[in-house]
């Protein structure tokens, strides 16, 4: 599927009806999620905030699908040296520090009431999280500071591949060091520990989420191949 | 009325003024992705297909 992809014009030909379908879908998803999350009852322990479960956990999952992304598409870009594969990595990169963002952002709102703490820096989740986010500016920072775009693509490219460490310290975590964030409570041995009135929700809603990236993905990824086709247009006018 | 005021009368009871904030940073989030996506598509196709209709029309030197 990747490789019939690669081509460029295949590419332009698939995004151009997937990438509506997927933005509908997502819709449809998340609207059908929070509808459905909001109607849950107050969880015992954390009560009616349990409602902010239903978009900051979609929006973390998303984060790392966006950096997970972000990686294959550098790693293609650096070994095979595919112009579709840089293109889909510096579209992946804006989106995911904005999922990033949210998810922080949305974790404080959570982390005050429950912990009485906007932020804290000893927990490793939080933490881990945060150098995320950094990673995603890190490599928009370093491609847009570096005038020459090839060099500037192939820097980020390594950022983003040494970046990846960080995807299992973020999911271990709450395993591997005592934190305040909650531990693992959809993927673990055992089956999730949610009950299905959260989990439907919250599974609607994640998915959803993925879905948005991915349409988003593909038309920014549009975009970037049609701003490479004006830029070398233009040289070709000036040229003649 | 002030805006602690207001988010203590949605749903969500003595936490509605951590909820709601949380759900419009999302919104916001979406808005801001949906937004600078679709006008960076249009603007960059656009300059494209005018490149383009510029080189066809255009005699070479």
């Amino acid at each position: 599927m990747l490789s019939y992809l690669a081509n460029p014009l295949r590419f332009m030909r698939v995004s151009r009806w997937l990438a509506p379908i997927l933005g509908g879908g997502a819709a449809v998803l998340i609207g059908l999620g929070l509808t459905l999350g909001l109607r849950t009852p107050p969880d015992y322990q954390q009560g009616d905030t349990v409602w902010i479960m239903f978009v900051h956990v979609p929006a973390a999952w998303t984060a790392m699908l966006a950096y997970a992304a972000l990686g294959a598409a550098s790693f293609t870009s650096l070994v095979f040296r595919h112009p579709l594969a840089d293109q889909a990595a510096k579209a992946a990169a804006p989106l995911g520090a904005v999922f990033t963002g949210i998810a922080l952002v949305t974790g404080s709102f959570w982390g005050r009431p429950m912990w009485g703490a906007w932020w804290v820096w000893g927990d490793a989740r939080l933490v881990s999280v945060l150098v995320l986010f950094l990673l995603f500016l890190g490599y928009l920072a370093l491609r847009a500071s570096i005038d020459d775009e090839v060099k500037g693509a192939r820097a980020a490219e390594i950022l983003a591949l040494v970046g990846l460490i960080n995807l299992p310290i973020i999911h271990y975590s709450v395993e591997w060091w005592n934190t305040l964030h909650q531990g693992e409570s959809i993927l673990r041995k055992g089956g999730p520990a949610l009950a299905p009135v959260y989990l439907t929700p919250l599974l609607l809603a994640g998915l959803g989420f993925s879905l948005a990236f991915g349409a988003l993905w593909l038309v920014r990824t549009r975009a970037e191949v049609w701003r490479r086709r004006a830029v070398s247009l233009e040289l070709q006018t000036a040229l003649r | 009325m002030s805006l602690p005021l207001i988010l203590g009368a949605l749903p969500g009871g003595k936490y509605a003024v951590y909820i709601w904030p949380a759900y419009g940073v999302t919104v916001l989030g979406f808005a801001w992705m949906t937004a600078d996506t679709l006008v960076r598509a249009w603007r960059w196709r656009r300059k494209a297909q005018a490149q383009e209709a510029m080189r066809q029309t255009s005699p070479q030197s």
